[in-house]
């Protein structure tokens, strides 16, 4: 008896324990996202280049890299990840200002899109709770595929290359979100700014491939 | 070639190290999955891929 009460007791503790890290994730994973919402506003105003987009966008990587892992179990990691993000914001104010002159609608589309498609993944793998590690060593191999297709076509320069490379993105994109989003739920990650952070990146890829593919559709 | 280029294959280079010890390590311990669980993987990924083709045409 005794024994049922404490696996119930550590059960609950469990459950709670997840419903915070779930709720601190998605907490800061939209402050963050305005956040870069606000740097991007700002790159796009004094009409950034590419080259210090390239260079924001490299120091933004360098940090979740190098600093983002030695502070995430701190609250110093909360400031590494609003710079990481506010540089990744940074980075695409020319991508955004390259479509708002070709169609606004463009940019609008593949925000709501990206959106819909996040509220609908996450709240797929809150339904239905499933286990998606399983998927981990497929998503990376996939990541790697496309990191090796996007190098080559830096020098090939296709355009329907480019055009799979993003629908590719796109799906992995989508399988690291459910990814993710179990792991948060089955224990599998604890550290919600690190949770954040792998959120945070899978949406700004997608976001970026969604308006690859729309503007590639409407005759960019 | 411009050194936009390079930059960018600078990158996608670093990116490609920084990951593929992450990679090793899942492709070795991920559990296997059934049948049953890809099939909770393909079902949502479909509706994403009809979405964007909806998104697409609506543009």
């Amino acid at each position: 008896m005794n024994d049922h009460n404490i696996s119930i007791s550590r059960s609950q503790e469990s459950v709670l324990s997840t419903n915070k890290v779930l709720k601190n994730t998605y907490m800061l994973l939209s402050m963050t996202l305005i956040f870069s919402g606000v740097t991007a506003a700002v790159g796009m105003s004094i009409n950034l280049g590419h080259g210090a987009s390239l260079v924001s966008s490299l120091v933004a990587l360098g940090l979740l890299w190098f600093a983002l892992p030695r502070t995430a179990n701190s609250s110093a990691g909360i400031p590494v990840l609003f710079a990481i993000t506010g540089l990744l914001g940074l980075g695409m104010a020319p991508l955004l200002n390259h479509y708002l002159a070709v169609n606004p609608s463009i940019v609008s589309t593949a925000l709501g899109g990206t959106g819909v498609i996040f509220l609908g993944l996450s709240g797929y793998a809150l339904t239905t709770r499933k286990d998606f590690s399983f998927m981990g060593g497929f998503l990376m191999v996939g990541l790697m595929v496309v990191l090796v297709a996007a190098l080559a076509n830096i020098f090939l320069q296709m355009p329907v290359m480019q055009l799979v490379i993003s629908a590719a993105i796109v799906m992995i994109m989508s399988g690291l979100i459910l990814y993710q989003t179990s792991a948060i739920i089955n224990g599998g990650e604890t550290n919600y700014i690190m949770a954040a952070a792998s959120l945070f990146l899978s949406l700004i890829n997608m976001f970026q491939a969604l308006l690859h593919l729309l503007g590639a559709f409407n005759n960019d | 070639m411009d050194w936009m280029a390079i930059g960018s294959a600078v990158l996608i280079i670093a990116m490609m190290i920084f990951i593929f010890p992450r990679l090793k390590e899942s492709v070795k311990n991920s559990p296997k999955g059934t049948m049953n669980d890809w099939m909770g993987f393909i079902i949502p990924l479909a509706a994403v891929i009809g979405f964007i083709i909806l998104l697409i045409n609506m543009l």
